[in-house]
């Protein structure tokens, strides 16, 4: 049966507006010319202004520490939790405040994580932010693992401890390996998550360590130029690529289970 | 060797187990019978060790058990899933517990190829679980819980997952390894057929507790509970009271059976439906089915007028070839009636016992259905019967047709034919289920035949209620 062609109609035009924008900005980054609106030219131009400032190198080397940073530990700790969650403690409400952090709005978690720095007297600087990133990433890891637990054997578990095993080895062995996949997804969320977290960065984060999505911010307020289209462009192409990986991961974890 | 004593769970307002004791033998094959949700799986998790009782003791050989946590049992489980680990091939599988142990590697290699040559799968080592069928993972899942030579085996539904013809091999297959390995087997069915198949012993649990442990053969023949009359087997259950001789079941009159119960004791009868025999006086004419057969006494009475002829013609062919008469059953069948006419008039507790006491002697005029044939036939008998047809008809009361015709009259209401048996289920006045009969065969009894019931006292078991 041929669907009616009218019914095609509001796809495409939703998937017009979504992606006009990135197109434009992504072909405005190979302009020629200074203006942001009038194409002039194809050139590689701004890419290379881009390699050469500074200001946005160091908030690159920033972003990138903490995201790496917040990534390992909210990977680690957000595991641990929906292991725990899942097999220790049968409360919807811990559930629920788990993953909680991952629906506040950021405006209230970086307000927060600031009054809560202060109060504790803790300098600002690139290890707040990361602590801060942490906190987010953390409640991502948790809520993904957690799904993945739940439709994970827990009698590979039961089998393991039968055969013999303590509960280290049994978490190691069976339960960690079970896991694999969701716990690779959810690391890869949290790390696309903090690169271009602005919000929580922007309350944490000290006037001399700017995290790149600020450094761009900056820039902007003095109107954009395409070397900032250039930046966006590369930072597109890194989330696509984390998107497309951590698609084909979630496949290959359904085709194994 | 395993002892339980008193071993009681509650899942909140749920009884899983109540006050449950058994006693387990070294060696031994021991199955915990009972439908899902009887307890018998909670009883197996707390062996494991993945839960705990809330009140009770288990001993393994003496020791206390509970107080162990599950992987220092000497207990190992094979799960109904199997629970293979699906990152591992199948021979890291079968080594993980004596990986466990600290063996050294050398010692782990071999027992692992051992025991993998002893369930036949030597070649599938370097597999994964996904890429083995059903039967296949089980004889890993098998493998893996006894290469650590437990003291006790443990296994939960072990044929549920598997298709009926693999099914049957493994059953063969588990007994075989049973026996050459000289584990304690106690496996967790909810099918009578795989227990009393796989088992020396059987505990038939139901609610949480245990109704009875017996081995197979006396489990079947004397059932000690209505619940295992039930569910072990099919069988017919009567209700009524003890009475000397059998069951007084209220309307059906006095049933033969056995059993030491005092006089008037509320009991139920079971017999078993391939314990009964069938008396076929055949379809009535022009009545194909609706009438039932207490009621239709007259119409075998149509039918007289022809027997004596053929009667008369053919003595002999009705001993001889039982299964010619089968088509005019009707008439074969009035003969029956006559042979303890007087007899039944007297007592109805005499006359329900004497047939049943006599019946092989009279099955060859009924003829297929009889489980025991015609071979010592008693030739006077069938060859007087046939004269008398017609006073026959005019004898029967219509209120008491059971008398001389069996423990029971009634109508067949459907025959079923699978398995080399012939199931057939016989609507009997004033029973609401149907009686169950099962005779070895094709039979060529037919839908709507009015037939009578015979068992002697020996096939009938009562059971207190």
């Amino acid at each position: 049966m041929r669907r009616p062609r009218l019914l095609y109609v509001p796809f495409w035009v939703t998937y017009v507006f979504l992606y006009t924008p990135i197109v434009v900005l992504v072909a405005m980054s190979f302009n020629a010319g200074k203006s942001p609106y009038v194409f002039a030219g194809f050139s590689l131009k701004w890419y290379g202004e881009l390699a050469g400032d500074a200001t946005i190198r160091e908030g690159l080397v920033n972003t990138l520490i903490v995201a790496t940073g917040s990534t390992v530990l909210s990977t680690v700790l957000g595991t641990l939790l929906a292991v725990g969650l899942a097999r220790h403690a049968r409360s919807r409400v811990l559930d629920a405040l788990g993953v909680l952090p991952a629906v506040l709005p950021d405006l209230v978690l970086g307000i927060g994580l600031l009054v809560f720095y202060a109060a504790v007297k803790m300098t600002l600087g690139l290890h707040s932010v990361l602590l801060a990133h942490t906190v987010f990433g953390m409640a991502f890891v948790t809520a993904v693992v957690r799904t993945r637990l739940t439709h994970a054997d827990a009698s590979l578990e039961e089998a393991s401890r039968d055969l013999g095993a303590t509960p280290m080895a049994t978490f190691f062995r069976v339960t960690l390996p079970q896991l694999a996949p969701g716990v690779a997804a959810g690391a890869l969320l949290a790390f696309t998550l903090s690169i271009d977290e602005f919000v929580i960065a922007y309350f944490t984060a000290a006037p001399t360590t700017p995290t790149l999505p600020i450094v761009i911010y900056s820039m902007v307020r003095f109107g954009v130029t395409p070397e900032i289209n250039a930046l966006a462009t590369l930072l597109l192409a890194v989330s696509f690529t984390v998107v497309i990986v951590a698609q084909r991961m979630t496949r290959l974890t359904e085709s194994l289970s | 060797m395993l002892q339980i004593t008193g071993v009681s769970r509650r899942f909140g307002e749920v009884t899983a187990l109540s006050e449950v004791s058994l006693e387990i033998r070294p060696g031994e094959f021991f199955a915990l019978l009972g439908p899902s949700g009887c307890g018998k799986t909670t009883l197996l998790r707390i062996l494991a060790g993945f839960e705990s009782p809330d009140s009770g003791a288990v001993t393994l050989d003496g020791a206390d058990l509970l107080s162990l946590p599950a992987h220092r049992r000497p207990i190992n489980l094979m799960f109904q899933s199997y629970a293979l680990f699906p990152h591992m091939t199948v021979a890291k599988n079968v080594a993980y517990g004596l990986e466990r142990e600290r063996l050294p590697r050398a010692e782990i290699r071999e027992r692992v190829e051992e025991v993998l040559a002893k369930v036949g799968l030597a070649a599938m080592a370097g597999r994964r679980p996904q890429q083995l069928s059903g039967g296949q993972r089980q004889r890993v899942a098998l493998a893996r819980a006894i290469v650590k030579r437990p003291r006790l085996l443990l296994l939960d539904e072990p044929l549920s997952a598997l298709d009926k013809k693999v099914r049957a091999e493994m059953q063969l297959e588990l007994k075989r390894l049973q026996h050459e390995v000289g584990i304690t087997f106690v496996v967790v069915t909810h099918d009578q057929e795989e227990a009393m198949s796989l088992a020396d012993r059987i505990a038939v649990f139901s609610a949480g507790r245990v109704e009875q442990v017996d081995e197979p053969v006396a489990l079947y023949e004397r059932p000690r509970t209505p619940f295992v009359a039930g569910f072990v087997g099919a069988s017919n259950l009567f209700e009524g009271a003890a009475h000397d001789g059998g069951l007084d079941g209220g309307e059906l009159g006095v049933l033969p059976g056995t059993g030491d119960l005092p006089e008037g004791t509320p009991a139920l009868l079971s017999v078993r439906p391939e314990r009964i025999r069938l008396e076929d006086f055949g379809v009535p004419d022009g009545e194909p089915s609706e009438e039932p057969a207490a009621e239709t006494p007259e119409e075998p009475a149509e039918e007289s007028p022809e027997k004596p002829v053929e009667s008369a013609e053919s003595p002999e062919p009705a001993e001889e070839s039982p299964k010619e008469p089968t088509a005019e059953s009707a008439e074969s069948a009035e003969p029956v009636e006559d042979a303890v006419p007087e007899e039944s008039a007297e007592s109805a507790e005499k006359s329900l016992e004497e047939p049943a006491a006599e019946s092989p002697e009279k099955s060859p005029e009924e003829p297929v259905e009889s489980a025991e044939p015609a071979e010592d036939a008693d030739p006077e008998e069938s060859a007087e019967s046939p004269e008398e047809p017609a006073e026959s008809a005019e004898d029967t009361d219509p209120e008491e047709p059971a008398e001389g015709r069996g423990v029971l009259r009634g109508k067949v209401a459907d025959v079923s034919f699978y398995g080399g048996v012939s199931h057939i289920s016989v609507v009997v006045p004033g029973r609401p289920a149907p009686v169950l009969v099962a005779t070895q065969g094709a039979t060529r009894v037919r839908t709507g035949s009015a037939v009578a019931l015979h068992w002697a006292a020996d096939d009938g078991v009562l059971v207190p209620q």
